[in-house]
């Protein structure tokens, strides 16, 4: 840890040295004049999986979404201080969205496969980046699905067009795409909060697999969840992050008694 | 603490945590009248305290499927999954200190109620009261949620460590002294092991206080009593 991450009130069961992969760095975000993060500063380490937890309204979306600017696509919302992606500022008005975009992943809370064929929409974000041989698209078409654990399910029918598979199965073809352009980092808003119990294990286990290459945050309500797949969890409440740490820690012995309301389910 | 947002929640929490205080009285009770029975000498007791056991067994098999299909349906985190499984295991060692108040009791029926040696009947006496102060002392720790007291109880093993070595000790100069004696006083050795070990029960009691309330596991070595009998 250095001496501007995260304030030792906060922290629990924080290792002394991890490389931070993403560096948050008094965070403040508005939405207009609303203040909705008031100075966050969180590290997402390297090929660990960090959680946001907090009540609907705490900021952890938000937070998430100025990971990878997506907030750039609404006039009123701005963000200050720092988001450092290898000592780089996100937030630097003159960087190309796009390549931060393909270096930061994103995977949203319904699925959202584009209306085209399974084999299309893992291709369509791919040529955006690369030109590839039509051998070297399809070996990228199929490691992405074997990467997101769908190949199996899919392979005789990539032709058939995308919306025409379950909802886990648009999920995880969501997460080919994402991982088919090869990024740094992929975010997670609430994946399985459409899914089945049995599609929701298939996207835990992916996680778990992906953190091999990738550094990931997830947002999620589900406290076990949380519990389950993330290595550090960050506790958010109104705007402020009250409690960051160790998974396993903030979630036997959190530190702060908002921490352990919110988890127990006592909050409020 | 606030309240949980499902009020069934916090109702079986409390459930389980007056079942095991209602443990705790029961055991504390068979141990009174296992000592009861070794000062007068009185085999009816003792065989009381035999059977008695079965209710101890009874609780704590009732405590664990309460906890199994508390975790099942409810998923606890943070204090009370601490809570929970520190309700395991604290039934545990209840259950074992019952064991061992009942193992007592079986060797007071065996060597009947001769009186002899009535001269050790005052060191077992102060041995079984700290005993027997340690598990009610916890016991209380554990219903105020009392972490100082919880710790007085982990340090004050010492304690019975040491009127334990002396009480072999004692045992072992009447069996020297004659011959006549080793057999009985083989069995005293054994019920003041016992006892010893329901003060091992306590302060691992202890530990579970400390735990549920801290959230920290007591990481320190625990002070020994004197202990050179290699006992």
């Amino acid at each position: 840890m250095n001496d501007l991450s995260v304030a030792k009130s906060v922290m629990n069961a924080v290792p002394v040295s991890l490389p931070e992969k993403i560096s948050i760095r008094d965070l403040k975000f508005y939405y207009g004049s609303n203040l909705a993060l008031k100075g966050i500063t969180l590290p997402l380490y390297a090929n660990h999986v960090t959680a946001f937890i907090g009540p609907s309204g705490c900021g952890k979306s938000t937070l998430l979404r100025v990971l990878n600017r997506m907030y750039d696509l609404y006039p009123g919302q701005r963000a200050e201080g720092q988001v450092l992606l290898d000592g780089a500022n996100v937030l630097d008005p003159g960087l190309d969205l796009n390549l931060l975009r393909a270096r930061v992943g994103m995977v949203f809370q319904k699925p959202t496969p584009f209306p085209m064929t399974i084999y299309e929409n893992i291709a369509f974000g791919v040529r955006l980046y690369e030109s590839l041989s039509k051998s070297d698209m399809d070996q990228r078409v199929q490691s992405s699905l074997e990467r997101a654990a769908l190949w199996p399910e899919v392979k005789d029918k990539l032709q058939a067009n995308g919306l025409s598979l379950s909802g886990g199965q648009q999920q995880r073809l969501c997460i080919a795409r994402t991982v088919a352009i090869k990024p740094e980092v992929i975010l997670f808003d609430e994946p399985c909060s459409a899914l089945d119990p049995i599609s929701t294990a298939k996207i835990e286990e992916l996680i778990e697999e992906l953190k091999t290459d990738y550094t990931i945050a997830i947002v999620t309500h589900n406290m076990q969840q949380a519990s389950r797949v993330s290595d550090y969890t960050a506790f958010m409440y109104l705007g402020e992050l009250v409690e960051f740490g160790e998974t396993t820690a903030t979630f036997t012995a959190p530190r702060q008694s908002r921490t352990q309301d919110y988890i127990t389910g006592r909050f409020g | 603490m606030p309240q949980h947002t499902v009020a069934s929640f916090d109702q079986d929490l409390k459930k389980l945590s007056g079942l095991v205080i209602d443990m705790g009285k029961l055991v504390g009770t068979q141990l009174n009248h296992t000592l009861s029975a070794m000062r007068k000498h009185d085999v009816t007791v003792a065989e009381s305290v035999i059977g008695g056991d079965a209710r101890i067994d009874a609780q704590c098999a009732e405590i664990e499927s309460l906890v199994v299909s508390f975790i099942a349906k409810r998923q606890p985190v943070a204090i009370d999954l601490r809570e929970i499984i520190s309700t395991l295991k604290i039934s545990t060692d209840l259950e074992r200190a019952g064991d061992l108040a009942k193992s007592t009791a079986k060797r007071l029926v065996t060597i009947g109620g001769d009186a002899k040696l009535s001269g050790v009947a005052a060191s077992f006496s102060t041995l079984g009261e700290r005993v027997e102060e340690q598990l009610a002392n916890v016991m209380t720790a554990y219903a105020n949620r009392d972490d100082k007291l919880a710790l007085e109880v982990w340090a004050g093993d010492v304690d019975i460590d040491m009127l334990h070595t002396s009480l072999f000790r004692e045992l072992l100069t009447y069996m020297m002294e004659d011959p006549r004696h080793i057999g009985y006083c083989a069995h005293l050795m054994f019920c003041a092991k016992n006892l010893e070990r329901i003060g091992d029960h306590a302060t691992n009691i202890a530990e579970s206080v400390h735990y549920i309330i801290t959230g920290q596991l007591i990481s320190v070595e625990r002070p020994k009593g004197q202990s050179d009998s290699g006992i």
